[in-house]
């Protein structure tokens, strides 16, 4: 079964970003960090902890999948979703079911951002935050 | 501009609420930085106006592949030095460089003064000038915290922020650049005051492809690897520079009691394992950086009986331990730790603070000074009075502290004791007592930082002295500089950025014509530059009066020949002549 993306250890992370670069220069072919799949933020600021958004992977019942109507979304063996563009009209649906907010839109595409689980963030990670469980 | 032939210059205008954008190919080929921020400078400073009028000129610059490959994640300011009268240039970290590129400006110049205090919110399709009056006097840490409440993009923003330093024009207050990095040296905080500006947000969104994925990816990975893997840069991360501590200590080279030993008794108790192993609690890293050298050290204190306490995270290196730890004779951990923050509150520079401290102390001592005009007995060690005269100096208290906010070079000409005034041509110095390399090095470097030419590392590299070939190498050193502080990569990164991998990074990036003689020619037309900015604000080298105590304290390398010194700074001359001569 595919391994799923698990952000098991952000009181590690220490903000460099690195992840979402990757993210974004593999999947996206960008430097722009609006093009990552994965979000770093901090908890009030740099003194705050830093934590990250991502696709946590539903495995049953997911909310972005049940609420695509144009079957641009997929359910992805081990969990999470396979996106195709080809059917996406961008709607947006997506992005307001999931509750952990982890469906970014590409303001420039017109299409989601959801992660695909394909670990290159966890490769780019210099302190171990992210790794590929199951 | 990345993927562009042309810089893209933002210009704004605070006395008139105007912007502009303007699209400089005749500055493409500088590469960004300091070459682009330098030539900027020159084009924009009134050499025949005070520093801190209206008029004058910041200039931000980031690099052309900042932030796109690792490690390169500095912003340079350029400008006229409050404290020196000369050139300004100063480094932070932090988000900015990443910021900008996203914005979509590769440099930002900044020219007169708002009608009442304001902040700036920079972003990609937009400037606004917002009103900043409720915050005046207000810490450079809490203004943080108002800024990111009134400014979209979260973790997609740099906020730059003055103290109340900056505010009454202290002629060293920094800028700190999103909590824990500064434009900590020569006073950009001063001028960003002057300007009637509390902040500068920053914020971009724009989208930018990628010209050539596959090259770019191997490039990067490869740079990823090279950074994190070998052992270039272990230290930063791992103690971080606090590591040098008590070497330094044990070598004679660590200035204590405003240099009147190298070595401190203390060095043991706070030097950079005790830190790591008591303090600190966690590592933190720039944009762009899988390194993460800055290290953050908690203490707590107690504010009233019944075990009230509070608990205080701030930033140290090996900087900030020299300067407000053993220059001012402070033995414990905790105490530096609370000057530290204090002076992150007023948004002061550490080691100018440091400085000018402990030549008070000395002078105090030798009744040079009086407690009416000190208005609490400085002494070292004494950690207490020290945090009250941090903040007289920032609130310029009395007619004294006023003096002492304008450098310890100005204020030793007051009060007298220019003899253990601990400045190199105006600008406090660092904590290298290590021999030839460190004075000298410091002396000639174009903006007098130990970083203009790492002479403190070539004193403790070089095994036996050759005063030719320290000055080849200082000298060689100060030209190369220019070319990685035009990129602009950390120096932290200055051995994994050797000229092939550099050539690597712009041949991905489409800057194939560049070769490797190329670079060496626009180092140098960037370092003849800022000769002809340093040259118009009137600095003449063989002018600058060293403190004699220079010649006292044993150094490194035993004490130190003046007439050698002399010879030295005479060669470095000679070369800056003939390279101008060109």
């Amino acid at each position: 079964m595919a391994k799923l993306l698990k952000a098991t250890g952000m009181n590690k992370c220490i903000g460099c970003l690195s992840c979402m670069l990757a993210c974004a220069a593999v999947n996206q072919k960008d430097h722009s960090l609006n093009k990552s799949a994965i979000k770093i933020r901090t908890y009030g600021g740099l003194q705050g902890k830093f934590y990250s958004t991502v696709c946590l992977g539903c495995k049953e019942q997911i909310a972005c999948f049940e609420a695509c109507p144009s079957g641009a979304l997929q359910p992805r063996s081990g969990g999470g979703v396979i996106f195709n563009s080809a059917k996406c009209i961008g709607c947006r649906r997506c992005e307001k079911a999931c509750i952990a907010s982890a469906v970014f839109f590409d303001e420039e595409t017109k299409f989601p951002i959801i992660c695909k689980h394909c670990s290159v963030c966890t490769q780019f990670c210099p302190h171990d935050c992210l790794e590929m469980e199951g | 501009m990345l993927y562009k032939n042309y810089i893209r210059v933002l210009y704004i205008d605070l006395s008139n609420e105007k912007f502009r954008v303007e699209e400089r190919s005749d500055l493409w080929e500088y590469l960004g930085g300091v070459g682009v921020a330098s030539k900027l400078l020159e084009e924009e400073m009134r050499a025949d106006l005070d520093a801190l009028a209206p008029e004058q000129v910041i200039v931000f610059a980031n690099g052309v592949i900042s932030s796109i490959f690792p490690v390169v994640t500095k912003t340079v300011a350029m400008f006229i030095s409050p404290l020196t009268g000369e050139l300004g240039e100063s480094y932070a970290g932090g988000r900015m460089a990443l910021t900008m590129l996203m914005a979509g400006y590769d440099a930002i110049v900044l020219t007169g003064r708002h009608r009442r205090q304001s902040y700036l919110s920079i972003k990609t399709h937009n400037v606004e000038f917002k009103d900043a009056r409720a915050f005046k006097g207000m810490s450079a840490k809490e203004i943080g915290r108002y800024i990111r409440d009134k400014e979209a993009g979260s973790g997609k923003r740099s906020i730059l922020r003055i103290g109340p330093a900056g505010e009454n024009g202290v002629a060293y207050a920094s800028v700190c650049v999103d909590t824990y990095r500064h434009f900590g040296r020569l006073g950009l905080g001063a001028i960003i005051g002057s300007k009637n500006l509390k902040a500068i947000s920053i914020m971009g969104d724009r989208v930018m492809p990628i010209a050539k994925p596959i090259e770019y990816l191997k490039a990067y990975r490869l740079l990823f690897d090279k950074s994190t893997e070998t052992n270039h840069m272990q230290k930063y991360h791992d103690i971080g520079t606090a590591v040098n501590l008590e070497p330094l200590s044990e070598m004679g080279a660590l200035p204590t009691n405003n240099m009147q030993s190298g070595s401190f008794a203390a060095a043991e108790e706070i030097s950079g394992e005790r830190f790591a192993e008591e303090n600190l609690v966690r590592k933190m890293a720039c944009a762009g950086c899988p390194v993460g050298c800055i290290h953050v050290g908690q203490f707590r204190r107690e504010f009233d009986k019944g075990h009230e306490y509070e608990s205080i995270s701030v930033g140290y290196d090996y900087e900030l331990l020299y300067a407000l730890g053993s220059f001012l004779g402070i033995e414990k951990r905790d105490e530096i730790l609370s000057l530290i923050d204090k002076v992150e509150d007023e948004g002061m520079d550490a080691m100018s603070t440091g400085v000018v401290l402990g030549w008070a102390t000395e002078a105090q001592k030798k009744e040079m000074l009086t407690e009416e005009q000190t208005l609490v007995k400085l002494e070292f060690g004494n950690a207490e009075n020290y945090l009250k005269a941090i903040e007289y100096i920032a609130d310029r208290k009395n007619e004294f502290y006023t003096d002492l906010g304008k450098g310890v070079a100005k204020a030793s000409k007051i009060y007298g004791g220019e003899d253990f005034a601990m400045a190199i041509a105006g600008n406090e110095m660092s904590g290298y007592h290590t021999g030839y390399g460190a004075l000298v090095g410091t002396l000639v470097g174009a903006r007098h930082s130990h970083l203009c030419n790492g002479g403190y590392a070539l004193d403790q590299s070089m095994k036996d002295f050759d005063a030719e070939k320290m000055v080849d190498t200082l000298w060689n050193e100060e030209v190369e500089r220019c070319l990685l502080n035009s990129l602009i990569i950390c120096l932290f990164a200055r051995k994994v950025y050797d000229r092939e991998t550099i050539l690597l990074a712009l041949n991905v990036i489409g800057r194939s014509e560049i070769t490797n003689e190329e670079l060496t020619r626009i180092s140098r037309e960037i370092y003849k530059t800022k000769l002809r900015i340093k040259a118009k604000l009137n600095f003449v080298l063989e002018n600058v009066q060293l403190p004699q105590r220079y010649f006292e304290t044993p150094s490194m390398k035993g004490t130190l020949d003046k007439e050698l010194v002399l010879s030295l700074i005479g060669k470095f001359q000679e070369k800056n002549k003939i390279l101008m001569a060109e």
